[in-house]
């Protein structure tokens, strides 16, 4: 079904070589941001560009691909990612995370633990963890090669000051290998925790951006705090309404006009793993749920 | 007689040595041949009129620009003579956020102006790896305390204060690591004389409270007469009279400084 037009997996085989080359510096030196030559892509930037040109570059004939968004397989950008390279690359796409070898992904971690025959390629809008903080670029370089990451507690010093507790929920600043602080990309602080020691290779790609970090297999991530305000997980205090799991990340779903809510586990093949496993919650899935590989 | 026997005190060597600094511009020599010793707990002050090569030589003292010729050496806290252009980067840097302050003209550039006045005096103890919220932030009180802000405006960004209270907080945000040396650039421009008056009053007992030795450019000769001990003249980048506050101002030598000193207007 390739499209004969195409290179294998849409770019052309000098461009994979040159990401492949900010690939290997990046994960040589875990966390530090790796300039490379972001081409133009067939999508809009935010639309995932990065991780969509990393993804294009390791990906090999025998890869099976899952790409997910906020956790859900069934989003649109999640769906044209995966069509996008079932075109251009002919691969076997799938939406379990354990059969995937490599899985982009926007914004979350899957609940189920990866292993160490697989690749999360992160989608990254804005690579530089200082960027609000100091707005030029020549500093924050400096002050990465410098090491000088007081900065990085102003912010949740600030956070604390005003709302008692680091209220930074998102895009929650990790120092990697005892090194470089490094943004991990919008993710919920939820999945910190899944980034240390890690046994999966973990690729991010920022687009716009033009930068590629990584943070190779077994590598320390700590996430800062404060010795008085220790890092804390955040989830809603809830069970998902659908599988009862009591430890996954849940999105809060407005039901209707009058305020009704339910809280559904944001990664859709854990929620439905645990749901074909008889595992039932407080609600039934919707009843013309569209069939799992249609 | 001298005893040769007694070892040195350490406040008889220097702080800071220039020599020979000079710095130009193209065709504009901005500093010629500066030569100075500056001595713990001492406050220099160095006058001209604008254009006189002040501002430069501060950017020369604090290794912001690098010299066309002469050097700057600095003894740092293990009492090792170091030259300053000799330094890393990170050690230059690492130099000016804990054993140096450098208080600006406008705060703006030496404060963030958008994050709050307690997160402001404790960025230079997070950036030396203090790790404890709260006692960062009880010191930061306390040094607000000290230049006379109000303990209840921590949590205020400087945008919402006043040009003296600015000053004041920048100030504060540069002692909190108990430097040694303190550059300070025109710190009184742009405030009002019941303002400075304050500031001046302020700095003065901080500065002999904590023993700093700080080096202020100024053009406003009542700044350097109230703060410093010694003062040096400048004119066309090159220093044309040096000596003790008193005995400059009230009797100059050179005609440059004796015009300088009958410019000020009688209130």
């Amino acid at each position: 079904m390739n499209a004969p037009t195409y290179n294998f997996a849409y770019l052309d085989e000098q461009t994979k070589r040159m990401i492949r080359r900010a690939i290997l510096k990046a994960i040589a030196i875990p966390g530090y941001q790796v300039p490379f030559a972001s081409r133009e892509m067939p999508m809009p930037y935010g639309w995932g560009t990065g991780g969509v040109q990393v993804t294009a570059a390791i990906l090999g004939t025998n890869d099976v691909l899952k790409v997910i968004d906020q956790g859900s397989d069934d989003t649109t950008n999640a769906i044209s990612i995966r069509k996008f390279f079932e075109k251009t690359a002919g691969v076997v796409t799938t939406t379990s995370t354990a059969d995937a070898t490599v899985i982009q992904t926007r914004h979350r971690i899957p609940e189920a633990p990866l292993h160490a025959q697989q690749v999360l390629v992160y989608q990254v809008p804005i690579p530089e963890p200082l960027r609000y903080l100091e707005p030029r670029e020549t500093e924050t370089r400096r002050m990465h090669a410098l090491g000088e990451y007081g900065l990085m507690h102003v912010k949740l010093y600030e956070d604390i000051a005003r709302f008692g507790h680091i209220a930074t929920a998102y895009a929650y600043p990790v120092k990697v290998n005892a090194r470089y602080v490094m943004d991990p990309s919008p993710t919920p602080k939820f999945d910190n925790p899944k980034m240390d020691n890690c046994p999966a290779l973990q690729l991010f790609g920022a687009g716009r951006e033009k930068r590629i970090y990584a943070i190779p297999p077994y590598t320390s991530v700590v996430s800062l705090d404060f010795e008085d305000h220790p890092f804390t997980r955040y989830k809603h205090d809830a069970c998902c309404a659908l599988c009862d799991s009591g430890d996954s990340y849940l999105d809060e779903i407005v039901t209707d006009n009058k305020g009704s809510r339910m809280f559904v586990c944001s990664d859709t093949d854990y929620c439905e793993t645990r749901q074909s496993q008889g595992h039932r919650g407080s609600e039934n899935a919707a009843p013309y749920a569209e069939s799992k590989h249609a | 007689m001298l005893d040769v026997t007694k070892a040195p005190r350490d406040d008889d060597q220097p702080l800071l040595l220039a020599e020979g600094l000079s710095k130009s511009f193209g065709r504009l020599q901005a500093c010629r041949e500066v030569s100075f010793a500056l001595y713990p707990g001492e406050v220099l002050a160095i006058v001209g009129e604008s254009g006189s090569g002040k501002s430069t030589l501060l950017q020369l003292l604090s290794a912001q620009m690098a010299p066309n010729a002469g050097s700057v050496s600095y003894r740092m806290r293990d009492g090792v003579m170091r030259d300053l252009g000799a330094l890393g980067e990170a050690e230059r840097r690492f130099l000016f956020r804990t054993d140096w302050g450098f208080v600006h003209q406008d705060p703006a550039m030496g404060l963030r102006m958008a994050v709050s006045a307690g997160a402001n005096v404790g960025e230079r103890l997070m950036a030396v790896g203090h790790n404890h919220y709260g006692k960062i932030r009880q010191t930061a009180a306390s040094w607000l305390e000290r230049v006379e802000i109000s303990v209840d405006r921590i949590d205020d960004a400087p945008k919402t204060y006043s040009g003296g209270m600015r000053q004041r907080l920048q100030i504060a945000r540069n002692l909190v690591t108990e430097p040694r040396l303190v550059f300070m650039d025109e710190p009184t421009g742009g405030l009002d004389v019941s303002v400075q008056a304050r500031l001046l009053d302020m700095m003065r007992t901080l500065v002999s409270e904590l023993g700093l030795a700080a080096i202020v450019v100024t053009h406003d000769l009542a700044v350097a007469r109230l703060l410093s001990h010694r003062v040096m003249v400048m004119q066309g980048g090159r220093v044309v009279e040096t000596g003790l506050t008193d005995q400059v101002l009230d009797d100059p030598r050179e005609p440059y400084t004796q015009l300088l000193v009958s410019s000020i207007l009688p209130a």
